[in-house]
């Protein structure tokens, strides 16, 4: 009797087992992207914005945790807090009072820095227009079949952007931005976070498809910072960013957490200001969108029972005897550091 | 496959469940494999392989074994103890491999103000050829990225350098090379490069993508090309200085994410050797910090007739005692980069690290723990010098605690610094933001010995030099350089160049004052901080000082590395490179505010003054009778 039992369990168990396949393979199919990339830009200079590279750079460590390697990876900071001569604890960037989170770390890449983060090359990093000798991690390759995040943070208002006190970015012109990389296909679906005063203004203009956007604020109100270091002087982050990176602390590469939660993130209570968000753009449900397709980099792998057969690309170089007849001839010799007379008459 | 098959798979198993109850009324197994077959049909079962494991195991052993012998050989052969300067041919397999060593080294000195100095130095020797037409493809312990850099764009010598903080001469003696605050680049192309602009400022942007700078700010309105200064430092016969380009930027930052790069390009990267040091939340609480990449063709033994390529990648900190917060003279590898070292890099063929002990012969200015009976004497900066040696590629330096962490604990801290021979300061003097001057001030301080120095100066457009200002003062009376070299700066093209070779009196100051005038710029040429001030580079001056010890001439092999950067052609002086402050001056800036505050009130003035004037000359009065009310009088 037992084995009949023991029998039965092992059967429900298998049923469950197939209806997770068959959902499993429903997910697999459903998301159309191959690659992900992240674009996160930080807009504010000075020491008293201390918290908007704070935010840039906890999103970077989420996004990095949950897989996005470095070379997909587009960040842009105004300004250097972590060795600014004000920190007091150099080389560190912390989110949380008491400096419990250092989110600048040890093996952080910074693509565009200081004078770099221009409205200019933000808006040319989006369309991929650069001039021929910019080196690849300042580049966003993306194709395709790209989920792309981007994240901005700074000072902002009605319909613009301030990017280090010095120029703006207006809605209409990264609406356009956004319109530009969608004929040239340089996306898959875009989800676009921004964290300023009024931040809902700055997506109420687009109009390309599959762009889903969130905003810490609605027009008219102001997004709030979080909590002031004694330490260290200044605000560490704001309000949404603190509790968006408290979020996304709880995802993992394999979790199965939607869209529907990171919407729910930093409600008025918390926040004081009102989150928005706009889907009417995206194709797909919001409920059947996962975190991790913007926030991680999850590979599909596909298993094959084929073999291939690897021929020797590579034709074996020998080294050339030339190499050596040319030893006899010259004898190499160090330069003269300081040649006064050569200088004197020259 | 599973999924189209999930619909009938219940029943299936059923039939399967019965069999199986069948099967164990015979046997005892449980095959718990046969469900598991049935949805996923690529695993093989596991029965199968469990009745294999063990012949497996024997094979494989048998194979780790074989491949071992065959390690140790060539391991034998190239990790020798002796100071070989070209590994041989070790693995015959069929790809050539190529011929590279990997050094590394760190030395530790003791300075008189308190402070502690250490400097990182790795070197990586490869025996190729970059300038081949066909490309190299295979790489070792030379990094690719910096392989590929050197043969597309044709460099003959590359150096870059990224420092925080400014080098204080007087208190801390002379570094073993110098490096200016900001970024400094300066490269020799080989001469078959046609275009040298032009691949100079790809070069200058292929390196900001490898060492996350702002790089790419390098182009003509900062770029020079030194004309008696910057000599190459590798070997080859061509000096022609067309084929050389100098940059520094001043207001470059320095921080982690240029040290991660930096450290990629290590063999051994972060996980063993000296570079586990490398944390970079101590490296930058610290008085100067500077981390340098060199390329350069060398030697590759005494006889010098084929040349191998030298990477160095050298760090220099000097970190501070009353930052550390510890009363109490003491320091330790621990307290300066909160590690201990526990190997060696596997890949290293010496790994080493030097205590400056010159100051303390019977050790009665500092203990030095673990005591170490391996004792150098090496001549660096014209000085010998005595170091106490830990080898870290024995293992008895690790004693059995299997962590090495150098202790140095202050008795007494007596004694005087050797003032350092050169030394030279830089300010703007004047008041107003229209004309200023730049002072440059040059000491030496031997007792009777005159050297030559050269002076190299480069300032950008926006300070209008008048070059008939120049002085050149020695003791108050006028020395006159024996060579000059001036290059007129262009508005938004080019900067100012001037060098000099001055000779310089034993024991005295010799000033340098040149007038300049501030221009304005456009308004959209303002960073947008402009109330920081613009930042003018550092003077470099190049010099041959005298050195107090002679000098070896002969090869450069088995020597440590630190004394082996610059060559030395004579016995008696030595080459250095000092660099003065970068200055901080401030321009004529506009108020950015007042652009709108101007239009709001003109804007308002024309629409009062002239809504006015328009009213008062066109605008008539009519005397209008009352018209009579609906109600007619009767």
């Amino acid at each position: 009797m037992t084995l009949f039992t023991l029998l039965f369990l092992l059967s429900s168990c298998l049923l469950v087992y197939c209806i997770n396949i068959e959902d499993n393979v429903g997910q697999f199919f459903s998301s159309g992207h191959t690659n992900n990339w992240a674009v996160l830009v930080c807009t504010s200079r000075f020491w008293f914005n201390y918290r908007h590279v704070a935010n840039t750079l906890s999103v970077y460590r989420s996004v990095k945790r949950l897989g996005i390697p470095d070379s997909h990876i587009v960040l842009m900071l105004a300004d250097d807090m972590a060795c600014n001569h004000r920190n007091p604890k150099p080389a560190t960037v912390f989110s949380h009072k008491n400096m419990e989170l250092n989110v600048y770390g040890d093996d952080v890449e910074v693509d565009y820095r200081g004078y770099e983060v221009t409205v200019e090359n933000f808006l040319r990093v989006l369309t991929g227009r650069l001039p021929p000798s910019t080196p690849r991690s300042k580049r966003l390759l993306s194709d395709d079949r790209s989920n792309i995040l981007i994240y901005l943070t700074g000072h902002g208002g009605n319909g613009f952007l301030k990017f280090q006190d010095s120029e703006e970015i207006s809605n209409v012109e990264l609406a356009d931005a956004f319109e530009q990389m969608w004929q040239k296909r340089r996306y898959n679906e875009l989800l676009f976070i921004i964290d300023t005063c009024q931040g809902a203004s700055m997506y109420e203009r687009f109009y390309s498809p599959n762009l889903m956007a969130l905003a810490s604020s609605q027009v008219g109100e102001d997004s709030l910072s979080h909590q002031p270091d004694v330490g260290i002087g200044v605000h560490l982050m704001d309000r949404y960013t603190f509790y968006l990176l408290e979020f996304l602390e709880d995802i993992h590469p394999a979790s199965k957490t939607c869209m529907n939660d990171l919407f729910k993130v930093c409600p008025k209570s918390q926040c004081v200001s009102t989150p928005g968000h706009r889907t009417d753009l995206f194709l797909r449900d919001p409920g059947s969108v996962l975190v991790t397709d913007f926030f991680g980099s999850v590979r599909k792998v596909e298993i094959t029972m084929d073999s291939i057969n690897l021929t020797s690309v590579v034709s074996h170089r020998k080294e050339e005897p030339a190499a050596n007849g040319e030893l006899q001839k010259e004898v190499y010799s160090y330069s003269d550091q300081l040649p006064v007379s050569e200088i004197i008459h020259q | 496959m599973a999924a189209h098959r999930c619909g009938f798979l219940p029943p299936l198993f059923i039939l399967c469940a019965l069999s199986v109850l069948t099967v164990t009324w015979t046997q005892e197994t449980i095959p718990l494999g046969s469900h598991r077959a049935a949805a996923a049909d690529s695993k093989p079962t596991d029965t199968k392989s469990v009745a294999q494991t063990t012949e497996q195991l024997a094979v494989e052993q048998r194979q780790w074994e074989a491949t071992e012998v065959e390690e140790a050989t060539s391991a034998a052969a190239a990790v020798s103890k002796q100071d070989n300067s070209s590994p041989e041919d070790v693995v015959q397999t069929s790809t050539p491999k190529p011929k590279d060593e990997f050094q590394e080294e760190l030395v530790v000195r003791p300075l008189h103000s308190g402070d502690i100095y250490a400097s990182f130095q790795f070197r990586t020797l490869w025996q190729t050829d970059f300038t081949r037409e066909r490309k190299v493809s295979h790489y070792g312990l030379f990094p690719k990225s910096l392989g590929q850099v050197i043969s597309k764009f044709s460099v003959r010598e590359l150096h870059i350098s990224f420092t925080q903080g400014y080098w204080r001469t007087m208190q801390w003696g002379q570094p073993f090379l110098s490096s200016p605050p900001g970024a400094e680049l300066w490269v020799w192309f080989q001469d078959t490069v046609t275009d040298v602009d032009g691949t100079w400022k790809e070069l200058a942007n292929v390196l900001s993508g490898i060492f996350c700078a702002s790089l790419n700010f390098i182009d003509s309105t900062n770029t020079v090309q030194p004309t008696a200064s910057f000599k190459p430092l590798g070997i080859g016969n061509v000096t022609d200085h067309r084929f050389l380009r100098y940059a520094t930027l001043p207001r470059e930052i320095v921080c982690t994410e240029n040290l991660t790069p930096w450290k990629k390009l290590l063999p051994c990267g972060t996980k063993a050797g000296l570079a586990v040091l490398l944390k970079s939340e101590k490296l930058f609480h610290s008085s100067f910090y500077s981390q340098a990449v060199h390329i350069r063709p060398v030697c590759q033994d005494w006889q010098c007739k084929t040349a191998s390529w030298e990477l160095r990648q050298t760090l220099n900190v000097v970190f501070d005692l009353h930052n550390s917060g510890q009363g109490k003279r003491e320091w330790s590898l621990f307290k300066m980069f909160s590690r201990t070292l526990t190997e060696a890099c596997p890949l290293a063929s010496t790994s080493k690290i030097y205590i400056d002990v010159t100051d303390n012969p019977e050790g009665e200015q500092f203990e030095l723990s673990p005591a170490t009976a391996l004792l150098s004497q090496a001549v660096v900066l014209g000085d010998r010098r005595t170091f106490s040696v830990y080898d870290l590629t024995q293992q008895i330096t690790f004693g059995t605690v299997r962590s090495l962490n150098v202790l140095m604990r202050w008795k007494s801290s007596e004694g005087d610094m050797l003032r350092p021979l050169l030394h030279a300061e830089r300010y703007v003097a004047g008041y107003g933001l229209q004309t200023g001057e730049i002072h440059t001030l040059m000491y030496n301080n031997h007792p009777y010995r005159s050297f030559p120095v050269l002076l190299l100066d480069s300032v950008p457009w926006y300070l209008r030099m008048y070059i008939h200002t120049l002085t050149v003062t020695s003791k108050g009376k006028d020395n006159k350089p024996s060579y000059i070299h001036y290059q007129p700066s262009k508005d938004r093209v080019r900067p100012h160049l001037l060098e000099m070779l001055v000779q310089l009196p034993p024991n005295s100051v010799t000033e340098v004052t040149v007038e300049f005038e501030r221009a304005l710029l456009k308004w959209t040429e303002y960073t947008p901080d402009p109330n920081h001030g613009f930042y003018v580079g550092s003077s470099v001056i190049s010099s041959l000082v005298p050195s107090l010890v002679a000098l070896d001439t002969n090869s450069t092999w088995q020597r440590p590395l630190f004394s082996t950067f610059f060559p030395c052609k004579e016995e008696s002086s030595y080459f250095v490179r000092v660099y003065t402050e970068p200055l901080l001056v401030n321009l004529p800036t506009p108020d950015f505010s007042m652009p709108y505050n101007v239009i709001c009130l003109t804007c308002t003035v024309v629409a009062v003054g002239y809504g006015s004037l328009y009213n008062l000359l066109t605008r008539t009065f009519q005397i209008e009778e009352p018209s009579p009310g609906l109600a007619k009088r009767p």
